[in-house]
Parts: structure tokens; C-alpha cells; sequence
């Protein structure tokens, strides 16, 4: 090299040499912990949820009822409960239960992917309209007949995937839209397919099927049976085991699209794969709960206070604390006002609109 | 160290040609300067160097191998690049930002490895930013996180780098430690630069583009001349030696009232 005179003046990062990686070790032995205390806490939350309500169930007679029913009543416990607490904690509280932690993992984990594919800190399934396309689609399938004989569930992703892929192309493809534009575009998207819900719900519903409708587009988990929660719980797990294979991905798009793909990431798969991928999630838990908002801010905002922004363990821990919150969320709102049942996404809204503002003044400072 | 090359390399975008046959070579462990006015296709350049857009016609090559038969994660464990002003969505710290590096090397689910982490802390502590490894990168200076990205570009371990305007907003000094720190490295550069006058004593090589057209390419001294300068910046310019180190020199002293180009003007036929 020809300007070797002027190496020598290259600064030497004299005195701060050694750094112990304590603060590493002790990060990692935490996120340990953390999952350790989030998986025993999903556990309880479990049983301890399908005790809440009016019947006196220890919580033994729970874990035991759900043993005997999944083929392992050898090592039940406790002995049966009558058949009528059988079929409470079995057939209605139970399955209720695992819907809730199932959509709470699959909008947590929307909320995160989205955070990230967007580049920007408000965004939600709820407040980007994905949820809300996917109201539309499950209302057009079920009362309009649209499609023929496929299912509410399908109807619901294609609407999730129109209005998400909707979103990107009015944020303009690859460029990084500011936060308030996202926003902005969001409530477009979010505003436009309400509106043709209830275009929709005017035309073709009778008075009882659009109160039914009103009602489910607010987000309940009074649906819950065994039939649906099953496939539910399926595709909401796949799905969400599937976007852990992106997270390196996730955290490579912090710097943008090109920065990412100068990694080694294709981009382009990379996108589309969670676009897909987000948009069943999504659509799975809408078309099961309608669209209950918020959790997909609230949850990873949480966890990465507590675990920082790598999505290899923001991903799954997201999901285990999103499950965990909306279990929680819809107990209460079952039995705070019994015999009214609150919507649970109105209780989320109630919590989300604060976090929302609070994250807004954060990213704004 | 790894050597680049390009042959008649062209790029155009709605029928503007904003990159016309370029050839250039940047060897083994030399710093090239690509210089030029604002538009004459510099980050365009860079951007097809790096893969990150397709040339229309012609080729890059990374030692003997052609770009299309590199794979991107391939690529990527030898090849790294530093943006212009990058930003970033959420509360990511200078150390996670520097792990970023040793994604081309990590499978899906690989915990970073105590060899991962021994790269990031050298990485760290070339660029001087062991201090703040801890530190949002919402908090950093422009000069700090300019340093954080080359720490970052270090631990890809790359035998090249492809700098974008990397001295943009830095103070002096941080501009001279930055191509310091740069020249020093046993890596082949190919950097974006406004400045003559670094170009001048940092490169070893300097490719000048005017138009998406290579100007002139050759040894600093060689390059920039007042009357090859003069027609592609439309500055009128003395060049001459610094008295106490001999080091080219050049001072400003007009823009030229018109600009009088040997160069072809912006072709529309593509």
C-alpha cells in the first residue's frame, strides 16, 4: 500500500482491553430462566383458568380430567367428577382455554413478525388491518356464500392476505415507510374493510346473524368447541414454529432490505414466506375469535424490555406471554361481570390504547 | 484479501443508463476511491458490486468467480457492506448490532458460539466501540455509529468491503481514523468518497465516474489533475504538494461559471 506513513496513526484502543463477557453469561442464564418461569407460568395458567367460573373445582380434579380425556387416566390424581363437571371443564372451559393461549401466541407473534417486516414499532395485526381483512373475508364466505363451500378459515386468510398485501403495496413495496405512515396506511386498510364488513353484514345479515356478527368482530372466545379449537390450535402451532426459521431473518431486516440481503438473507423468500406465513396465524385466530386488538403491541413491547430485540428468543417467548395474557384476559372477561360476558378484545383495546400512546411518546423522544 | 473485477458493467433504469460499460478492478488488499459528482452513479456502483441489484449487461467478479454463481450467504462470509446512513426501528445496542455480522456464518437455530463471540469483541475493539457496546444505537453519535456498522462489516471477517460515503458527517478527526483504520485492514476496499483530498491520501487506486461513465481511473496523482477535475466536477482547482509530509494536495478556488464537459452527456437510447 502506497499511504503507509499515515497507519501508524490508526487509534489503538489502549486501557479498555479485557472486558469480561459476564453481562453476556448472565443475559443468557436469564432468558433461560425466563422461558423456565414463562412455560410453568402457561402451565398453571392453564388449569388454574378452566377453575375460574361458577362450579367448585380443585385444580387436581382439572389436571386429572384432562389426563383421563387425552388417554392418561392411569396416572389421573383424583378420581372422575361427576359427568356434568366432566363435561363443564372438558367440553366448554377447557377447550376455551387453549383457544385463548392459541390466539394470544398467534397475534403476539404477528405483532412481533410485523414489527419487524414493516420496520416499525406500532405495527399490530389489529391496527395494520390485517385482522380486519380478515374479518371481512370470513363475513363474505359465511353470508355471501362466496367461494362455495370453503370454509369460514379460508375465507378468513384470503382476506388477511388481501388486506396485508394490500398494506405493502400502498406502503410502496421495498422503500421504508416512516411510523406515522404505516400507521396512517394501517387505519386506511383497517377503515376500508370494515366498512365492507358492513356493507356486507347490511345487505345479506338478518337482524340476529349481524347482532351475532357485531359481537364476534369485537373478539370473544365464547365460540370455543372442540372441532374448531382443534384445527385452530394446529395451524396457529405450525404456523408459528415456521416463522422461528426466519428469525435470523427478522433480525437482519433492522437495518433494512438491502442491509439484510448484504448478510446473506434472501430477502425476497424471506418476505413473502411471512407474509404467508403471518397471514394464517392471523387469519386462524380471527376467524376462531374475530379480531381482539393489541396483544400483537403489547406483547412483544413487553418481552423485549425484558430479553432485548433478538427474535431467535423474542419469537418464542412472545408467544408463551401472549398466550399467558390472553388466557387471562378472557377469564376475566367471563366471570368479572358474570352472568355478562365481557368481548376480550375489548378488554385488550382498554389496555392497548395507553401502551400504544406509551410506545408513541418513547419513539418520539 | 480477495480482488474484484468488473467488465463492461451496465445499468439502466426506465431508459436512462445511469451505469454505461464500466470496467474497474480493485486488487488484493488495495483501497479504491470511486469518486464523481452527486448522480454519476457511485451507489449504483456499489450496489451492483455488492449483488444487491442485477447489471443488465457485464459482470462482477470475486477472485475468479462470476456474482451469479455466488450464493448470497456465500457471498455474504466474504463480501461486506457499509450503507449510508442506515437507521434502525427499535432499541437495538452496538453489540447486538456487531453480532449482525456473524449471520452469514450461523445456522437458523445456532446459539452465537465463544468463536462468534471472540470475533465480535476484536471487531469491537478495532473500531474502538468496546465502550459502548452496551449502548442503544438511537444513542450514538453519527461517528459512533459509523464505527459500529465497520465493526459490524468486521465480523463477517471479509476479504472485502464495499464502503458507501463512509466519512459523511463525521468530524475530521473521525474521518481520519475511519480511513485509518481502513487502509490499515488486510482487506480489499472500495470506497465511496467526496473528498479529494482524502481520496487523494488514503486510496491507492481511484476510479472517477462522471455520468455512470468511467472518467479516469489510475494512481491518485495520476487522476486527479486540475483539467480532468475541471471537467467533471466543473471546479477549477490547484494540485499540488503539501510542503511538510509531500502529500497531493488539492485546493478549490472556483466553480467554473460553465461547465465545459468532455464528457458524453446522459444517454437515453438503452
Amino acid at each position: 500500500m502506497t499511504m503507509s506513513s499515515h497507519k501508524a496513526a490508526a487509534p489503538t484502543g489502549t486501557g479498555i482491553t479485557g472486558r469480561e463477557t459476564v453481562p453476556v453469561r448472565r443475559r443468557r442464564a436469564s432468558t433461560v430462566a425466563l422461558f423456565f418461569l414463562a412455560g410453568t407460568g402457561l402451565l398453571v395458567s392453564v388449569v388454574a383458568a378452566s377453575l375460574l367460573g361458577s362450579a367448585d373445582i380443585r385444580p387436581l380434579d382439572v389436571v386429572s380430567t384432562i389426563l383421563r380425556h387425552v388417554g392418561l387416566g392411569g396416572i389421573a390424581p383424583t378420581p372422575p367428577l361427576p359427568g356434568l363437571l366432566d363435561a363443564l371443564v372438558w367440553e366448554s372451559r377447557f377447550p376455551r382455554v387453549l383457544l385463548a393461549a392459541a390466539v394470544g401466541m398467534a397475534l403476539a407473534v404477528s405483532g412481533a413478525v410485523l414489527q419487524a417486516v414493516t420496520r416499525n414499532p406500532l405495527a399490530d395485526p389489529y391496527l395494520l388491518g390485517v385482522s380486519s381483512g380478515a374479518s371481512t373475508g370470513a363475513v363474505a364466505v359465511l353470508l355471501l356464500g362466496i367461494g362455495g363451500s370453503i370454509s369460514l378459515s379460508t375465507g378468513a386468510f384470503a382476506g388477511g392476505l388481501v388486506s396485508f398485501g394490500l398494506l405493502l403495496l400502498l406502503l410502496g413495496g421495498g422503500r421504508v415507510a416512516s411510523p406515522s405512515r404505516v400507521v396512517l396506511t394501517g387505519v386506511l386498510v383497517s377503515q376500508f374493510f370494515a366498512a365492507v364488513t358492513s356493507v356486507i353484514l347490511m345487505v345479506s345479515g338478518d337482524a340476529n346473524s349481524t347482532r351475532g356478527f357485531t359481537y364476534w368482530l369485537l373478539g370473544t372466545l365464547g365460540g370455543a368447541r372442540w372441532e374448531g379449537v382443534t384445527v385452530t390450535v394446529v395451524i396457529i402451532l405450525i404456523g408459528v414454529i415456521a416463522i422461528q426459521f426466519f428469525a435470523p431473518a427478522l433480525d437482519a431486516f433492522t437495518f433494512g432490505w438491502d442491509s439484510a440481503a448484504a448478510l446473506g438473507i434472501n430477502v425476497t423468500a424471506a418476505r413473502i414466506w411471512l407474509m404467508v406465513l403471518t397471514s394464517v396465524i392471523t387469519a386462524a385466530a380471527v376467524a376462531a375469535s374475530g379480531a381482539i386488538g393489541f396483544i400483537g403491541l403489547l406483547i412483544p413491547h413487553a418481552v423485549r424490555v425484558l430479553i432485548g430485540p433478538t427474535h431467535r428468543t423474542l419469537l418464542p417467548l412472545s408467544a408463551i406471554t401472549g398466550a399467558i395474557f390472553l388466557i387471562w384476559v378472557d377469564a376475566f372477561a367471563r366471570t368479572a361481570f358474570s352472568p355478562h360476558e365481557l368481548p376480550a378484545g375489548v378488554i385488550t383495546a382498554l389496555l392497548g390504547a395507553p401502551a400504544f400512546a406509551l410506545i408513541l411518546k418513547r419513539l418520539e423522544s | 484479501m480477495g480482488t474484484i473485477t468488473t467488465t463492461q458493467l451496465s445499468w439502466s433504469v426506465k431508459g436512462h443508463r445511469l451505469l454505461d460499460s464500466i470496467d474497474m478492478a480493485a486488487h488484493d488488499g488495495k483501497t479504491v476511491g470511486l469518486l464523481g459528482p452527486n448522480g454519476s452513479g457511485k451507489s449504483t456502483l456499489l450496489r451492483l458490486l455488492a449483488g444487491l441489484r442485477r447489471p443488465d449487461t457485464g459482470t462482477v467478479r470475486y477472485d475468479d468467480t462470476s456474482l451469479d454463481d455466488l450464493s448470497r450467504r456465500v457471498l455474504a462470509r466474504r463480501l461486506a457492506v457499509v450503507e449510508q446512513d442506515v437507521s434502525a426501528h427499535h432499541h437495538v445496542n452496538v453489540r447486538q448490532v456487531v453480532e449482525l455480522g456473524r449471520t452469514p456464518f450461523r445456522g437458523r437455530f445456532d446459539a452465537l458460539t465463544e468463536h462468534d463471540r471472540r470475533i465480535v469483541d476484536a471487531a469491537l475493539e478495532r473500531t474502538d466501540i468496546t465502550d459502548k457496546q452496551h449502548q442503544s444505537w438511537h444513542t450514538l453519535s453519527g461517528g459512533e455509529r459509523q464505527r459500529t456498522q465497520l465493526a459490524r462489516a468486521l465480523a463477517q471477517e471479509p476479504q472485502e468491503i464495499l464502503l458507501d460515503e463512509p466519512t459523511n458527517h463525521l468530524d475530521i478527526r473521525h474521518q481520519l481514523e475511519l480511513l485509518d483504520l481502513l487502509t490499515s485492514l488486510d482487506v480489499t476496499c472500495v470506497v465511496a468518497l467526496h473528498d479529494l483530498n482524502l481520496a487523494a491520501r488514503y486510496c491507492d487506486h481511484i476510479v472517477i465516474l462522471d455520468h455512470g461513465q468511467v472518467a479516469a481511473a489510475g494512481a491518485p496523482e495520476a487522476v486527479l489533475t486540475p483539467d480532468l477535475i475541471k471537467s467533471v466536477y466543473a471546479v477549477d482547482v490547484l494540485v499540488d504538494r503539501e510542503p511538510t509530509t509531500g502529500a497531493l494536495r488539492i485546493t478549490y478556488l472556483a466553480a467554473t461559471a460553465t461547465r465545459t464537459t468532455t464528457a458524453k452527456p446522459l444517454r437515453l437510447d438503452a
